[in-house]
């Protein structure tokens, strides 16, 4: 753990004995004395929640592994009979791990927002940042193969296009679905596969997550004034302060969850995936999963197969090339105001993906209204918004993010984590002090 | 009391050491720990209780058998709560060997031949065929007692299917049934 003395001191004999064997209680206590930023806001509560979504899902897939049949013509009936109705609690267990598919993505979306307004992503934090990246794409592939397993009309079709998807690539387009498939179609062998990996990929994302965090540890925390600590003054010991910070914020962060768990658990759900998969019929409306909309709308946004499988794989790959896009060393943009307006467009432009993502391509947006036709579709569709919010989305990392580094004069920064708190006027409760990035 | 910013910073740690009321301080704990602890408790229950048989499982609890299909000194094994169960039509020599050692000194689980068989149906056995000791599936017509045998450990059991020789505790255990027609019973 980087420059962190370790205080631990072993209490009793076999702690002393352990210590010189495996000094795991060392780690832990290390952990806890780990000095923090006193300066982390609540969006700094993501990276608990995270940890805790993952324990969710984990606990309960594994559970939900125990009544679940990987076959074609099992998966549905023991999914929506056995598990749903029969086994005790199986209701529950299936609304907790398909509602925290999805409370898991809120969180990793905040989080990622999160770092990417603090600039967490620049040095010496670029390989937390690319872990992170890994561990966003390991979770859509996950939350991806785990929506096949109901095998309802939408896990089935949803497998068929994602998984076509990469017959867009020439020559090895054909052979690489047909190893995806393992058949001439989506069938019982890419079902079987899928649980498989489904089951892998959550260990696999906490060994990342494990890396994560440490490489956290190396450079310590960010923080939202997003200047290095420079002495002892500026932090807290994990513990208490950011444990019970952590405890508190993931308290709330359950009531969401069990508003959606226990009072609308389908609310995110499609209800074609209440049908049986049917490999002669498709839904006339297909779409994936909430999480995934933007990048779908970016897929239709583009006219071209091949080109949109590559904006898709893009949209993702400008996430990992960021460290090296943005060359201001201002990190947060608490002092960037320009470059903060050009954040807050491209959240509203991911939304607008997330929504064109959801809707019919050539869905009006003024309804009733016929624009002109521009390459195939009328401007006043949901293909043109797409376009124009696609064309931001990569702006915003291609152009603004490099040229504003070079051009844009940030406010005048803090000298040290302690300044802007001294700042406030004397008077101020003890709680706003740790409030939004609004206060300086 | 109104803390101000400014003590914190040159007091960081005054706020956690209260001076004021330790007695409230404890009370947040144990109420914190309290609901905590009920929380987890009202999660692992399910992730408990879901290893328990399901519904369906529980469903399938009872079945009908046509003994008329069974002949004289024939036994049948069927499948129930997916466990074997035999169906044995005794012949008469075999009841009076059963009935004959009802009082025997080496009978581990005493009953008589008579508890374990229907009022006028005593030609008909009905046990589940799992040997009571680590529940292996006994073989007929060996043994010492003319009953069944164990193949795993050597447990024999007599016509009555009562366990006599070897390490099986019990006899082996008569289902709750009942005769619901003159050849049909219903087990479970």
């Amino acid at each position: 753990m980087s420059d962190h003395p370790s205080t631990y001191q072993p209490g009793s004999a076999i702690e002393r004995w352990l210590d010189t064997r495996l000094p795991i209680v060392r780690f832990g206590a290390d952990l806890m004395t780990f000095p923090t930023p006193r300066n982390l806001n609540y969006w700094y509560t993501f990276g608990g929640i995270l940890a805790f979504c993952l324990g969710v899902q984990i606990v309960t897939g594994i559970v939900l592994a125990m009544h679940y049949d990987a076959s074609g013509a099992g998966a549905f009936l023991s999914v929506n009979r056995g598990i749903m109705r029969d086994v005790n609690y199986g209701w529950l267990i299936r609304g907790l791990h398909a509602n925290g598919a999805s409370m898991f993505f809120i969180a990793v979306y905040l989080h990622i927002l999160r770092g990417l307004y603090y600039g967490s992503y620049k040095a010496p934090r670029e390989v937390l940042w690319l872990l992170g990246c890994v561990i966003y794409v390991l979770m859509m592939a996950t939350a991806f193969m785990g929506y096949v397993l109901p095998w309802g009309q939408m896990s089935f079709w949803g497998a068929k296009v994602i998984t076509s998807l990469f017959g867009a690539f020439p020559v090895i387009g054909k052979p690489l679905t047909a190893l995806l498939w393992g058949g001439f179609a989506v069938d019982d062998p890419t079902l079987n596969r899928f649980f498989s990996l489904h089951y892998l990929l959550p260990f696999v994302i906490a060994a990342v997550v494990g890396l994560h965090i440490w490489a956290l540890h190396v450079p310590g925390n960010n923080n939202p004034v997003g200047i290095e600590v420079k002495s002892k003054a500026d932090t807290l010991p994990f513990h208490p302060y950011y444990t019970v910070k952590d405890l508190f914020a993931i308290s709330v962060f359950m009531i969401l969850f069990a508003v959606f768990v226990f009072f609308m658990p389908e609310a995110l759900g499609k209800v074609d995936n209440q049908v049986m998969a049917d490999p002669l019929k498709t839904p006339a409306h297909i779409v994936p999963e909430w999480y995934l909309l933007p990048f779908y709308a970016i897929l239709r946004a583009i006219p071209d197969k091949l080109l949109g499988v590559l904006g898709l794989a893009g949209a993702l790959g400008v996430l990992f090339a960021l460290p090296w896009l943005d060359f201001s060393k201002v990190k947060s943009m608490r002092y960037r105001p320009t470059y903060r307006t050009f954040f807050f467009v491209w959240i509203v432009a991911c939304a607008a993906l997330g929504w064109c993502g959801s809707q019919e391509p050539d869905g009006q947006i003024i309804k009733g209204f016929a624009g002109p036709i521009f390459i195939d579709y009328d401007i006043n569709s949901v293909t043109w918004l797409s376009r124009i919010a696609s064309l931001y989305y990569f702006a915003y990392f291609l152009v603004i993010t490099p040229l504003l580094g070079l051009i844009e004069t940030p406010l005048p920064v803090p000298d040290s984590l302690f300044t802007p708190v001294l700042s406030h006027p004397a008077g101020v409760p003890v709680g706003a002090a740790a409030a939004p990035e609004t206060k300086g | 009391m109104s803390i101000k910013v400014a003590d914190i910073l040159a007091h960081p740690t005054s706020n956690t050491e209260g001076p004021a009321d330790p007695g409230r301080r404890d009370f947040i704990h144990i109420a914190a720990t309290t609901v905590a602890l009920g929380g987890i408790a009202a999660v692992a229950w399910p992730l408990v209780d879901q290893m328990n048989p399901a519904a369906d499982t529980l469903a399938v609890a009872s079945i009908e058998f046509d003994i008329a299909k069974v002949a004289l000194g024939q036994q049948v094994e069927i499948i129930w709560r997916k466990q074997p169960v035999f169906i044995r039509h005794r012949t008469p020599a075999e009841i009076a060997k059963a009935v004959a050692a009802d009082h025997a000194s080496d009978l581990k689980d005493p009953e008589l031949d008579s508890q374990r068989v229907k009022p006028g149906h005593a030609e008909w056995l009905i046990v589940l065929a799992s040997c009571t000791h680590l529940g292996c599936v006994p073989t007929f017509a060996q043994g010492e007692y003319g009953g069944w045998l164990c193949p795993c450990h050597g447990s024999q059991y007599d016509t009555s299917a009562r366990i006599r020789k070897g390490p099986a505790p019990k006899n082996l255990v008569v289902p709750e049934y009942a005769f619901i027609g003159p050849t049909k019973v219903k087990i479970g």
